[in-house]
């Protein structure tokens, strides 16, 4: 014991307290609703399938960044950029002429079909494209280059977009069969985030049997594994990696449609926040690892939809709701500095981290 | 057979994929369109010209450059064709404008684009024919001799600088020497054309005949032993003197980018040299104006009522504070961690500021009014030209401490963590409390900014301090040249300085941002002025391999 109150100094010190003084805000303003009890069963019902739905497509989202960084080390920081791409060119580009036509509101099924694949093309398109130019010439430079090349490219694509779709916030057009809630375990739930749900868990399967039984899902692990020596086996390390790249973004392209769905509307620089809080959902499951991207992402997400009514609301904070997304930023900055490992996720190797 | 072999028509066809679509591009986004308002010789020629001409071009230049020199019609065969093909493509993007709906999902194919592309409205073969020329053209640039090829391109390429700055110009001519002088050089916002090819031809004719040595430099001979003193003197003399020779609206602009490299300094201290990507910088911009605001302000949030004077330390004090509180949880994870938890506190930040919670002490969106500015005995300091000397001595002792603690055994420090954080800790370097030294000065740096910043403006609010800023000051570091003083000048002058007299391309200025980002790592990875050091670590490698 007096062995390790010598080893710490005034930096564990203080991150100590920040622990604590965080941990009693949150106990104290659970506690403190708990008592006064200010919300029904229904609406912490409504809080929590929201948060799962939202938390569905954080974890869509943070595969990409789990995958990419399985196979490179990096952080793909531009990869909100992919997942905005899909989305908002396959909104203005195929959604609204549909919309516009009629045809979207007679024929749904198809409708939503092709707009998702288009997102989904756009998406990967636009990652291959990125991989290509901004990321494979750097694989072997200082980590810090293909950092600043993301960021870079992050930007490029934003205002890429806007130049071609406009800078306005554009509507997602209505679909009348999937207005309403059906009545799902005692309760009544949006049909869009039974849809959102139930899309993200066909989703992950498929992607699961992907990664696990498929030849090429194979090389993505091999090549995680050991690049060179995946290499010596005949497997095509670039285009193995641009395969991931394509994988991930596949996955946000997914994501982006169920956005549109549920928030219905689209913009250009709607991929940033998502693509953060996504990044913290990777890193809270361990990043590298896909069940972890799927396990952070939900938690993140109903963590994120519960947390400004269940521990700021009772502190006292006025307009608790604007602060939703310091509550996502300071889960990563925690997560980050005391568990960089993740919480379900191994400690990985020294030379990994 | 042997033809189609020469033409290695895979990389032709490359170029012309890669020319076709950043035409297209360009087009499509609208830039072509915005920079079709901005004439570089009055009447006849504009930006956006350059902009669809100038990528086939290029890309024509280098096709011919691979070309082995023996077969050098093959080369012009290549850039033809490069130039037909990007000329079909653009003919198609025309066609598929005037004969379908293509502006309900593209806005900005208008008309007005293909008036643009079409040359005022005649023939699409016009545009054809144009881009086949601009093909040729780029051909024929790398056919030349390597003197003549520069002397052409320093002719137009500074023709086009001073014809894009005709508007400020024109103003300075006319305020310093005649208006005369002035309109007979430039129309309202362009140059004349008879100027424009006076100018273009004395220029090349100047660098070419220099290059072949008929032309020899005048030097200025200084007094043996005392050169720097004297440049130094002369450099300081100039700077004094410079708001009157700018006038009020560029010596604002210089302000802007005086404030702007006082952050930069800070961002290479952290980047440049202890090389932490700190991506929420301008949080601690924003904590010096606020303190400032705070501490000054005499509207209704005003705490202290102080005058600017004694408010500055104070301000950059909280900076630097804030700046070591913040870095004690973060310093210890590895690079690309950082980046991403530093850009998460500068969200946090300006969330917060933005939030009702802050808003009794900070304002919220409504920010903070009524900042004094600085008085000096009973002058207040209102003028851009007074807030000059203000930011100047502001950046004269940054860039003195940034030299000296570069040069001290701090600096050392930082750059062997740079190199290798294993390695430095080996050496008995405590890398906690280094890195936590690099990100406590750059704060301070950046507060200090930031407390000018507030008081020149007189009011604050949260939207001047988003991301934005932060990438902006990473970006012209990175331009400049990593861990570079003059090239954070440089490149502060030009992703500063240059936005701000053109305003009109606003709009497209983080395009080109992320554009420059991503083309400096690939090609310049040191940047334009680079700091020595990296210079020869990036370029180690090269002389390694010439040498073997």
């Amino acid at each position: 014991m007096r062995d390790r109150l010598a080893k710490l100094n005034l930096i564990d010190l203080f991150l100590w307290v920040a622990r604590a003084a965080i941990l009693v805000v949150i106990l104290v303003g659970t506690i403190k609703t708990i008592i006064s009890n200010p919300y029904s069963l229904r609406n912490w019902e409504d809080f929590i399938i929201f948060g799962i739905a939202q938390g569905s497509m954080y974890a869509l989202i943070a595969i990409g960044y789990t995958l990419v960084y399985g196979v490179l080390q990096m952080i793909n920081f531009a990869h909100g950029e992919f997942f905005m791409s899909g989305i908002f060119a396959s909104t203005s580009a195929v959604a609204i002429p549909l919309a516009r036509s009629g045809y979207l509101a007679s024929h749904p099924i198809p409708s939503l079909l092709l707009i998702a694949l288009t997102s989904i093309l756009i998406s990967v398109g636009i990652a291959l494209l990125t991989e290509r130019i901004a990321y494979r010439p750097l694989r072997y430079a200082p980590r810090l280059m293909p950092l600043i090349t993301a960021i870079g490219a992050s930007f490029f694509w934003q205002y890429y977009f806007r130049g071609l779709f406009g800078s306005q916030v554009i509507p997602f057009p209505d679909i009348p069969q999937l207005q309403g809630t059906v009545s799902f375990l005692h309760t009544q739930v949006l049909k869009t985030h039974i849809l959102v749900i139930f899309v993200t868990m066909v989703v992950l399967v498929a992607l699961n049997f992907f990664i696990s039984s498929t030849r090429p899902g194979k090389a993505i692990r091999a090549v995680a594994e050991n690049k060179d020596v995946a290499a010596l086996m005949g497997i095509n390390v670039d285009r193995t990696i641009s395969l991931t790249f394509a994988t991930g973004a596949a996955m946000a392209g997914v994501a982006g449609m169920l956005y549109a769905l549920v928030f219905q509307q689209v913009h250009f620089f709607m991929g940033f926040i998502p693509g953060i809080k996504a990044f913290t959902a990777a890193v809270l499951g361990g990043i590298g690892s896909i069940p972890g991207a799927a396990v952070g992402g939900l938690f993140l997400g109903l963590f994120e939809s519960l947390g400004p009514s269940l521990f700021l609301q009772s502190l006292g904070i006025p307009a608790f709701n604007q602060l939703k997304d310091v509550i996502a930023f300071t889960m990563l900055v925690l997560v980050l500095i005391f568990r960089p490992q993740g919480i379900v996720g191994e400690r990985l190797k020294e030379k990994k981290a | 057979m042997s033809l189609f072999t020469d033409l290695d028509l895979r990389k032709t066809a490359m170029k012309w994929l890669v020319a076709s679509l950043i035409t297209l591009s360009v087009s499509a986004i609208g830039m072509v369109e915005l920079f079709g308002e901005r004439f570089v010789i009055t009447g006849l020629f504009t930006m956006a010209q350059i902009l669809f001409l100038g990528p086939t071009a290029v890309f024509a230049y280098r096709a011919v450059q691979e070309t082995p020199q023996a077969k050098q019609w093959l080369g012009m065969l290549k850039a033809l064709l490069i130039g037909l093909g990007v000329g079909l493509a653009m003919v198609a993007l025309v066609w598929l404008a005037q004969n379908m709906d293509v502006r309900s999902v593209f806005i900005n194919v208008s008309p007005k684009l293909i008036n643009i592309l079409t040359f005022s409205g005649s023939s699409s073969l016009t545009l054809l024919l144009a881009l086949t020329g601009a093909g040729l053209a780029g051909g024929a640039l790398a056919l030349m001799p390597a003197n003549l090829r520069t002397a052409l391109l320093a002719g137009g390429g500074l023709t086009v600088l001073i014809g894009l700055l005709s508007e400020i110009l024109s103003e300075r001519l006319r305020a310093l020497f005649s208006s005369q002088l002035s309109s007979a050089i430039f129309a309202s916002k362009a140059l004349q054309l008879v100027p424009a090819i006076v100018l273009f031809v004395l220029i090349t004719a100047f660098v070419y005949l220099r290059s072949i040595g008929r032309i020899k430099p005048v030097g200025i001979r200084l007094p043996a032993g005392r050169e720097s003193l004297v440049r130094t003197a002369l450099i300081s003399g100039l700077l004094l003197v410079l708001p009157m020779l700018l006038g009020s609206y560029l010596t604002e602009v210089t302000n802007n980018i005086g404030l702007f490299f006082l952050m930069g300094l800070g961002l290479n201290i952290v980047v440049g040299l202890a090389g932490l990507l700190d991506l929420g910088y301008v949080a601690f911009f924003a904590i010096g104006a606020y303190t400032m605001a705070a501490l000054t302000s005499t509207g209704s949030l005003g705490l202290a009522g102080l005058s600017f004077w004694v408010a500055l330390p104070i301000c950059v004090a909280v900076a630097a504070t804030a700046g070591f509180i913040l870095g004690m949880p973060v310093l210890r994870m590895r690079g690309d961690y950082l980046a991403i938890v530093t850009l998460g506190f500068g969200e946090i930040i300006r969330i917060l500021a933005l939030s009702d919670l802050m808003k009794p002490y900070i304002g919220g969106a409504q920010g903070i009014l009524n900042i004094p500015k600085p008085m000096v005995g009973e002058l207040a300091l209102i003028r851009p030209e007074h807030m000059y000397y203000v930011i100047l001595i502001g950046v004269a002792v940054a860039m003195f401490m940034s030299i000296r603690v570069r040069e001290s055994q701090i600096g050392r420090r930082w750059m062997a963590m740079r190199e290798d954080e294993d390695v430095a800790e080996a050496m008995g370097i405590n890398l906690v409390s280094t890195k936590l030294l690099a990100f406590t000065i750059g704060a301070g740096f950046s507060g200090l900014a930031g407390a000018i910043f507030a008081s020149k403006l007189g009011s604050i609010f949260p939207h001047s301090f988003n991301l934005l800023i932060s990438i902006n000051v990473l970006s012209l570091i990175i331009v400049g040249g990593l861990g570079s003083i003059p090239g954070t000048l440089a490149g502060a002058i030009i992703l500063v300085g240059l936005p701000e007299l053109l305003r009109e391309f606003a709009e497209f200025r983080w395009l080109a941002y992320g554009v420059l980002l991503v083309v400096m790592m690939l090609n310049r990875p040191e940047g334009f002025i680079p700091s020595e050091t990296i210079r020869r670590e990036l370029h180690s490698g090269d002389e390694a391999e010439q040498a073997g």
